[in-house]
């Protein structure tokens, strides 16, 4: 592990049912997504985007993410190659039960985004002593 | 660009020349009416970088999403910008399970070679919300130079 060479990974363009209304383009960003005993953690990939650009929210246990990378080329700039674009990264997940909602918390580094779902009490697993007779 | 002399350019005798020709502006006539902007081309090795240019610097952007300043590393030999590092999984290790890995850690290294000459000792790079910005001066002698015509 961490000596592996990093293969390309193409951005996923999201599939649209109805037409755009605006010239964006929208992927879904990669995630992993890791559980521990405390807590469910998102981890989306979001190059280009910034905090304020970044809209999260939690309605009915669905958490949306957006987040819009804007354009870093300067207006007087000619491209020469282009292979990535400005856009918007769209993805939703649907929590569990298990997830207590009022203590979700977010940060966003680098343009990596990191989401902390904490479990409710009961859902983390509590070892019982087996006391000898 | 090397200059041709227009007269000492030898044209091969083929018949076919002419048709060609015509089907080449034909070829050359269909992207504009199908596509106003061009569609970015596709990045075959990671990260995809964006290069564009003005009258003083070349500008490398490229994608690197979770990558820290200290595993980043960025050569210029001659006219070849190399960009190297590391992208780690800060968690690995730690007592996790994994219900979706989507994205990969490792290794990279991409190299390209500018289209002019390059001030190298004069190069400047920041990093912001995962873009990697490379700010490439050109060397004195390749920025364009206006000539002013002088009446008799």
């Amino acid at each position: 592990m961490g000596f592996n060479q990093i293969k390309d990974q193409q951005k996923k363009e999201l599939q649209q049912t109805g037409e755009p209304t605006r010239p964006l383009k929208q992927y879904i960003p990669a995630v992993d997504i890791r559980e521990n005993d405390k807590a469910v953690t998102v981890v989306a990939e979001m190059p280009g985007v910034s905090k304020e650009t970044l809209d999260i929210q939690l309605k009915d246990g669905v958490l949306s993410i957006r987040g819009e990378a804007c354009a870093v080329t300067g207006e007087k700039e000619t491209m020469i190659l282009q292979e990535f674009e400005p856009g918007e990264y769209i993805r939703r997940f649907t929590l569990a039960d298990t997830i207590e909602q009022e203590k979700v918390e977010a940060s966003m580094v680098d343009g990596i985004l990191t989401i902390t779902l904490p479990k409710i009490e009961p859902a983390q697993p509590r070892r019982i002593k087996v006391s000898a007779e | 660009m090397a200059l041709i002399r227009f007269n000492e350019r030898q044209l091969p005798r083929n018949p076919w020349a002419e048709l060609e020709k015509m089907r080449h502006e034909m070829e050359m006539m269909l992207p504009r009416y199908f596509s106003n902007t061009q569609p970015a081309a596709s990045a075959t090795v990671y990260p995809a970088l964006n290069i564009s240019e003005d009258d003083a610097n070349i500008y490398v952007r490229a994608e690197v999403p979770g990558t820290k300043k200290e595993e980043l590393e960025i050569f210029i030999e001659g006219d070849t910008l190399t960009i190297k590092g590391e992208r780690r999984d800060h968690a690995a290790g730690e007592k996790i399970s994994y219900h979706r890995q989507e994205i990969s850690y490792g290794r990279f290294n991409r190299a390209v070679t500018m289209p002019t000459r390059i001030d190298s000792g004069k190069i400047k790079a920041t990093g912001k919300n995962g873009i990697l910005t490379i700010v490439l001066p050109k060397s004195e002698e390749t920025k364009p130079r206006r000539i002013t015509i002088e009446a008799n």
